[in-house]
């Protein structure tokens, strides 16, 4: 087998089918994928369906704490946990550049594997395609999902209400700061390293607990809390009042956002979710995502409020009030 | 966070905000000249704390701000040409000439990268021989001498194939032409804390000395800020102007004399345009003769046009602290950090983009 992805592993030919069945079907493997039909068939769901597609274009693909695999199958998955539903299956579709190693490929395809089965749930169809050497850089990964949402659970940015806790699930920016400082090459002391994780089991916990209260969930991916806040301060026409202080953000990433004039409001996250809930129900909320290994450093962080209609307003640190405002552009470093 | 958290304590932060409170018993107009003091302030909801007769107005103290437009052109210009790569720190590449920015010129196939240090620039030149690579020059003396330094080290390599554009400036000289425009009326200034650690808080003297000013070096953090403020409102007070370094923890009176020298080998002062102040003379950083071969506007032929200011904005008078951003007729309405027109909206620092992002509470 070539030690390289050449053009002919996306032809749909022989070589094709040899990567399918020395890679993909080695490491992923469950009876719908191996049926290697057009589409995959998949049983009836009690339930309404949820169906969410992303696209992993991370540079570089692997850096501390995972890799753009693992990435794209936790990512998809925490789309659908967003609004409560109960993660069934992915597609996996790949553009690959040629020349990338097929060692490289195959560590990506192993981490996707391990990630599927931590998170019970499988990749059942998927595609991959080779793109000359220039056209795409080293690889690309779509993930969609289809999840199930059972009875009652109506979770959306739109059901944010006057007086709901605003709970995020841990520290802030840890994957933003490390792709950032992994990207340029920086060296800075700590360990900082990639928060991506799936959420689900988190969510499934909480709506076991109290599916009635809870009313908006995000994953603050891009464009970071900050961001998020604001979209649903906007889309709800309330105000997010939420405290500096109360935010955790690890002293590390702190630390490098100070040195790059960063701030990890507006850095991303993989593996961190923002939870709006009633407040009768919010301690319970907060007990059960602590007691979850993803979310034991779960805070409340704010609440909603009419203050400010449509504005997210942050208490600092220093006892100041300020706005926050969606990110503009992408986070760059000042100049002095 | 050691050394930080200390200087954000809500008690303290209270405590000095209430004795400014107590002490003020006029209105003082403070000028910050630094873009990250700008930030600070905003950034920590600081202005709202302040008594009402403080009024804070910012400066020229963001490096992209005022850059004229006419080197931005310049800057993309060279972009576009064959075999050029173009490397700079990440504040410049959204800033708009008039034919637009170094980030379309990048969509449209020019080799534009972003780097954190000019060494990373040599390094780039040293992995692309074929190519002329050029480090945008702009800052003031906090980035100057890391430019200095990566000019010496590329001489030390004989690299022919690194240059940079020089449109580094100095701090002193436009804080003199803004002092002697009749039109603002500052009462202190809140000198730059990044700057002041290689320039020195002895370099502001003569602000006192020739124009009364009261002067307080400051850090970046809510007590910093609020001390330098508090010495400022005293000596205004009291008529007793003087340097006040209040950053003494970062900022020596004589200040990084190993970085000057680094500049002063490098570097001559020449004449320079700033964007809303004009020609400011000695206000500029040219490469001396002998690092001429460094210098890719000796290379090459590129003309640098005077574009002026975008229709109806106001960054001009804005940089020079005449007007604030809100009584700019495009702020908020066609000039935002999503479409920037004027450079005060595009940089992270500048003063427009603080406003916009922070300022808008009341």
């Amino acid at each position: 087998m070539n030690t390289q992805i050449v053009l002919d592993h996306g032809s749909g030919g022989l070589a094709s089918q040899e990567l399918i069945g020395s890679l993909f079907l080695r490491y992923l493997t469950n009876p719908h994928l191996h049926q290697l039909e057009d589409a995959a068939v998949l049983d009836g769901q009690a339930g309404r369906l949820a169906f969410s597609t992303d696209s992993y274009v991370v540079d570089p693909i692997f850096f501390p704490g995972g890799n753009i695999g693992e990435l794209a199958v936790n990512g998809t998955i925490n789309d659908l946990a967003m609004r409560g539903a109960k993660p069934l299956c992915l597609s996996l579709g790949l553009i690959i550049e040629e020349g990338l190693a097929m060692d490289t490929l195959e560590e990506i395809v192993r981490s996707i594997a391990r990630a599927c089965d931590y998170a019970g749930v499988p990749v059942v169809t998927g595609d991959t395609k080779v793109v000359p050497r220039g056209k795409a850089d080293k690889i690309f990964i779509n993930t969609s999902g289809i999840g199930v949402i059972r009875d009652g659970v109506e979770v959306s940015a739109t059901q944010a209400v006057k007086d709901d806790v605003i709970i995020l699930s841990g520290t802030l920016a840890d994957h933003g700061i490390t792709i950032l400082t992994s990207r340029e090459g920086l060296q800075v002391d700590g360990n900082l390293q990639s928060d991506t994780r799936p959420l689900h089991f988190l969510v499934q916990n909480i709506l076991d607990q109290a599916a009635h209260a809870v009313h908006t969930m995000r994953d603050p991916t891009r464009g970071g809390l900050g961001t998020t806040l604001s979209e649903i301060a906007k889309t709800t026409g309330l105000c997010m009042e939420i405290e500096e202080k109360a935010i955790p953000v690890q002293g590390e990433v702190r630390a490098a956002c100070e040195l790059m004039g960063l701030d990890p409001l507006y850095l991303a996250n993989e593996g961190k979710c923002v939870v709006f809930a009633a407040p009768e129900k919010a301690e319970l909320i907060l007990e059960t995502m602590r007691a979850t290994p993803e979310g034991r450093e779960s805070a409340i962080i704010g609440r909603v409020t009419d203050v400010h209609p449509g504005r997210v307003v942050l208490t600092t640190i220093s006892g100041g009030a300020r706005l926050v405002e969606p990110l503009t552009g992408e986070p760059l470093p000042r100049i002095c | 966070m050691k050394y930080i958290d200390e200087y954000r304590s809500q008690e303290l932060v209270r405590s000095l905000t209430e004795r400014l409170h107590a002490k003020i018993s006029r209105p003082v107009r403070i000028m910050e000249v630094c873009g990250t003091h700008t930030i600070a302030i905003f950034r920590h909801g600081l202005r709202r704390m302040l008594p009402e007769q403080i009024e804070l107005i910012s400066g020229p103290g963001c490096p992209v701000c005022v850059t004229p437009s006419g080197v931005i052109d310049a800057f993309i210009d060279l972009a576009g040409r064959k075999d050029i790569l173009i490397t700079t720190f990440g504040d410049m590449i959204r800033v708009p000439g008039t034919t637009g920015s170094l980030a379309q010129a990048r969509a449209a196939g020019a080799d534009v990268h972003i780097v954190y240090s000019p060494m990373d620039a040599l390094e780039l030149a040293r992995h692309n021989p074929h190519k002329l690579v050029v480090f945008l020059a702009v800052g003031f003396e906090t980035t100057t001498p890391t430019i200095g330094a990566t000019v010496l080290e590329a001489a030390r390599r004989n690299m022919d194939n690194f240059c940079i554009f020089p449109a580094a400036k100095v701090i002193p000289p436009p804080l003199r032409a803004l002092m002697e425009d009749p039109k603002l009326q500052v009462d202190g200034l809140l000198c730059p804390g990044h700057v002041s650690v290689i320039l020195g808080s002895r370099a502001y003297g003569f602000l006192v000395e020739e124009f009364g000013l009261a002067c307080a070096v400051a850090g970046f953090e809510p007590t910093d800020i609020l001390l330098a403020i508090t010495s400022l409102v005293n000596q205004v007070q009291s008529g007793h102007p003087t340097v006040d370094n209040c950053y003494g923890r970062a900022v020596a009176p004589e200040g990084n004399r190993k970085a000057r020298e680094i500049v002063d080998q490098v570097f001559k002062p020449v004449d320079s345009d700033w964007r809303g102040l004009g020609p400011i003379p000695a206000s500029g950083l040219g490469l001396r003769e002998e690092y001429g071969a460094f210098d890719i506007t000796r290379r090459l032929e590129i003309p640098i046009v005077n574009s002026g200011e975008p229709p109806g904005c106001r960054c001009g008078e804005i940089l020079k602290g005449i007007c604030q951003p809100p009584d700019c007729p495009l702020f908020g309405r066609a000039c935002s950090p999503a479409s920037p027109i004027g450079p005060c909206m595009v940089s992270t620092e500048g003063t427009c983009a603080a406003w916009h992002r922070y300022g808008t509470l009341d």
